[in-house]
């Protein structure tokens, strides 16, 4: 067994309203800041242990399918390093 | 009857539910999520609050309880579900009705009478009204926002699956009526049986006289009498 972070991020999928985001942005132009869009994502680390990487990662996206992430709403990727 | 009233860690509208239930004489008990359904459930009420601190998004928790692979089965076998604002997440989240419910589109928290015209009157939740009847039912949600994906959409309006969508005092359904940004100004929607329904309004903030200014949500309660 070795030891695997995987990190799972989830976002909102292209095109859904993101008003958390808007608030952020208009606050950092508030600030003084220039830019022209900001999109915010929530990021999971997760440390398991797993036979290797694929099985480390079907795990983790397995997580993400079923809790983690909103199908309907969201898309996320998962990236595994060894710990 | 006895309906089932849901209790999470967290829930906050479910002593409300009980007494809006009992003063429309049906019987009513609070269920502790951990202490499953009754044998064989009447009804459950699915209440308003923020199970779990709304953690990961509202309703995510809850929906992943074991007790509600019990509602799940009682559902498909028919026995009437209502999921109220929390409730009502914790209904999309678990899969019982389609579509999620997020952020407003104000990013604020919402607490306010709003308008909601009938879209179907021939459900055990709006019997006592007539299609196209406006009614006023309070909301107070920060995540209400009602989205779907697109084909999903369709389909849920082709199947006249749209309970309630948001409008003014008039009936109409106008962007400006919309509260909180929901796609097609869905306030509530049935899941694959008519038995069950979702919706974020409060129908059991809107049936006590004393307390309430409107009594326009008895109707949808009375599906349990």
């Amino acid at each position: 067994m070795t030891e695997f972070t995987a990190t799972v991020t989830v976002r909102l999928k292209r095109g859904v309203l993101d008003p958390e985001a808007e608030t952020t942005k208009r606050a950092l132009e508030r600030l003084g800041f220039e830019l022209s869009a900001l999109r915010s994502a929530d990021r999971f680390e997760l440390d398991l242990e797993a036979e290797d990487a694929a099985s480390a990662e079907a795990r983790a996206d397995e997580m993400a399918e079923r809790l983690l992430a909103n199908p309907t709403i969201h898309d996320y990727d998962v990236a595994v390093a060894e710990r | 009857m006895t309906v089932s009233v849901v209790q999470f860690g967290g829930s906050n509208c479910d002593r409300d539910a009980v007494r809006a239930l009992r003063h429309l004489g049906i019987d009513a008990e609070r269920r502790w999520h951990e202490d499953g359904l009754p044998a064989d459930p009447d009804g459950i009420v699915l209440p308003g609050g923020f199970s779990y601190g709304d953690y990961l998004r509202a309703g995510a928790m809850a929906a992943r309880a074991p007790i509600m692979a019990e509602v799940r089965e009682a559902a498909e076998a028919g026995v009437p579900v209502l999921g109220v604002c929390n409730g009502a997440q914790i209904g999309s989240e678990s899969g019982l009705t389609p579509g999620a419910f997020t952020t407003n589109a104000s990013a604020r928290f919402q607490c306010e009478p709003v308008h909601l015209r009938v879209e179907r009157a021939d459900t055990p939740w709006t019997a006592a009204y007539d299609e196209g009847d406006t009614i006023e039912v309070p909301i107070a949600h920060g995540e209400g926002r009602f989205e779907i994906e697109a084909d999903t959409h369709e389909e849920l309006v082709d199947d006249d699956r749209v309970l309630f969508r948001y409008c003014d005092a008039d009936g109409n359904v106008t962007d400006a009526a919309n509260p909180n940004g929901s796609t097609d100004n869905v306030a509530g929607v049935l899941g694959e049986r008519e038995t069950v329904a979702v919706l974020m309004p409060h129908p059991e903030r809107a049936t006590l006289p004393d307390v309430a200014t409107s009594t326009d949500g008895a109707g949808i309660l009375d599906a349990f009498a």
